[in-house]
């Protein structure tokens, strides 16, 4: 079964077009990332995707369900840990775990049940009773990931999940991400050409809003003849330009 | 239930950040007190204790706007609202969210207020619990008004807006630092205009027994209330939209 498929999905802002005509289909289970130089509309298609934003044209369906017509249900089955950390900057990382479980609707036993499992997933045992606005880029990233999994989704939606930052948090984040693959559905965003090489099943290339190819690593480097997936991006993207 | 798990957390927000106890709770006592060190030496009526404390109470719920506006602004830029957004929680849930656990606050700090103008010297009378309810219409107003400007301004903007034009605007046409008819002409008709001035005056009349001038300060403060309250509503369901 299809975790995501989107049919014309379309964004615009007045003369903008932040997306254009996207059609997608991303299997259920798949790590997917959407690759792109900044104003690619990545972030658009995930705020699309994630019911943050109508489309203009076009619809999509997430877990089964319609964007346009049953946001609701689509509610439901996503966690989406947008770019920006957005964590409750002074609450503990276990009240922010404890927030989204109450906002969930979970019991008293569910909510300490989950918020042990997932501190236990992402390493935040140790900076549990610390305020989260005072965690390092690395603990709050990981915190907010762990709040877009306290709804058990069957996808999730990581808009830059590493940008700005260091090289092992990164790494550690990379581990945290990988740890996840298989068990639920993963929509990645990034710009970093390593991640998304590091890190898909499959991998979507957008610039101006246009989705210009979509496959694997491999066969992505296979279609432009390049030895290194960094160059097949390039070479997509200038091909596009033409 | 969700209201309540989104209000604990807003009510905790506002609770741990020391600016917002020292202007909620410090700075009224502060005024409550050098005010009353100034009547005492330099008697002046519009200082007297019975003029002065429900004038302080309804000054003090000023600072509920800066308190609700920074928090929706700050959440917007953070993005955490944009989390909330795609999660079950509904626009009216937010909405009571951010609105409720101000209130008992809100309460709290006039009744903190009254303790020590009680301790000023303020006569004890069951009055005192009337002028602190009818300080309730006004404490929506300026939450609202936070939701309202937090809902279109960033963080820094509403601590212009709210933090110092708004209080100074309070503080002027409230009749509570000097008398309104001294200055006159259109700027006593730009303060009657407004709520500020009535909600002061209904608060005075509830704790001077002067029932008969209740209703004509309740209403327009009521009206107020409500405008803004609608307009906090739609600009805040505006923003939700946009997103």
């Amino acid at each position: 079964m299809d975790a995501i498929q989107a049919n014309n999905l379309t964004k615009k802002y007045h003369d903008l077009t932040a997306v254009d005509q996207l059609n997608l289909t991303i299997k259920k289970g798949e790590l997917f990332s959407l690759l792109g130089l900044n104003g690619a509309g990545k972030t658009t298609t995930i705020k699309m995707l994630s019911c943050l934003t109508k489309p203009t044209q076009g619809d999509a369906t997430v877990g089964g369900s319609s964007i346009l017509h049953q946001s609701e249900a689509v509610k439901r089955k996503i966690g989406v840990s947008p770019q920006e950390t957005a964590v409750a900057p002074n609450l503990s990382v276990k009240e922010n775990l404890e927030l989204m479980c109450g906002i969930y609707g979970f019991s008293k036993e569910k909510t300490e049940e989950q918020t042990k499992k997932l501190s236990e997933q992402f390493s935040l045992q140790a900076v549990l009773k610390k305020k989260a606005g005072k965690l390092s880029g690395g603990y709050q990233r990981r915190l907010s990931i762990a709040m877009a999994l306290i709804g058990e989704p069957e996808i999730l939606f990581l808009d830059e999940p590493t940008l700005g930052l260091d090289v092992i948090a990164r790494s550690e984040l990379w581990d945290t991400i990988r740890a996840m693959k298989g068990e639920i559905t993963v929509i990645l965003t990034t710009h970093y050409m390593e991640e998304a090489e590091a890190l898909s099943d499959s991998v979507g290339i957008m610039k101006n809003g246009k989705l210009l190819a979509v496959g694997t690593v491999r066969e992505l480097m296979e279609r432009t003849s390049a030895e290194k997936f960094e160059n097949a991006f390039i070479s997509i993207v200038k091909e596009a330009d033409k | 239930m969700r209201i309540w798990t989104f209000s604990k957390r807003c009510a905790k927000e506002i609770l741990r950040d020391p600016i917002n106890l020292f202007f909620g709770l410090g700075f009224p006592i502060v005024l409550l007190l050098l005010l009353s060190a100034i009547q005492a030496n330099v008697p002046v009526e519009l200082f007297a204790i019975e003029t002065l404390a429900p004038g302080i109470t309804v000054f003090g719920l000023s600072f509920f706007a800066l308190f609700s506006s920074s928090l929706v602004a700050k959440d917007r830029e953070s993005a955490f609202l944009q989390r909330l957004y795609t999660t079950p929680l509904r626009a009216y849930e937010f909405i009571l969210g951010y609105i409720l656990p101000m209130l008992p606050f809100a309460l709290i700090q006039s009744v903190c207020c009254y303790l020590v103008a009680l301790f000023l010297k303020l006569p004890f009378s069951i009055h005192i619990f009337y002028a602190v309810l009818f300080n309730i219409p006004m404490a929506v107003f300026y939450i609202s008004l936070g939701l309202l400007f937090g809902s279109v301004m960033n963080s820094k903007q509403v601590g212009g807006i709210c933090g110092a034009l708004l209080t100074n605007l309070s503080a002027w046409l409230s009749g509570v630092w000097f008398d309104l008819s001294l200055v006159g002409g259109v700027f006593e008709a730009i303060a009657h205009a407004l709520p500020f001035v009535h909600a002061v005056e209904l608060v005075q009349s509830a704790l001077t027994e002067d029932f008969k001038d209740i209703a004509s300060h309740l209403l327009p403060v009521l009206l107020y209330m409500l405008a803004v309250s609608l307009g906090a509503v739609l600009l805040f369901l505006r923003q939700m939209k946009k997103q």
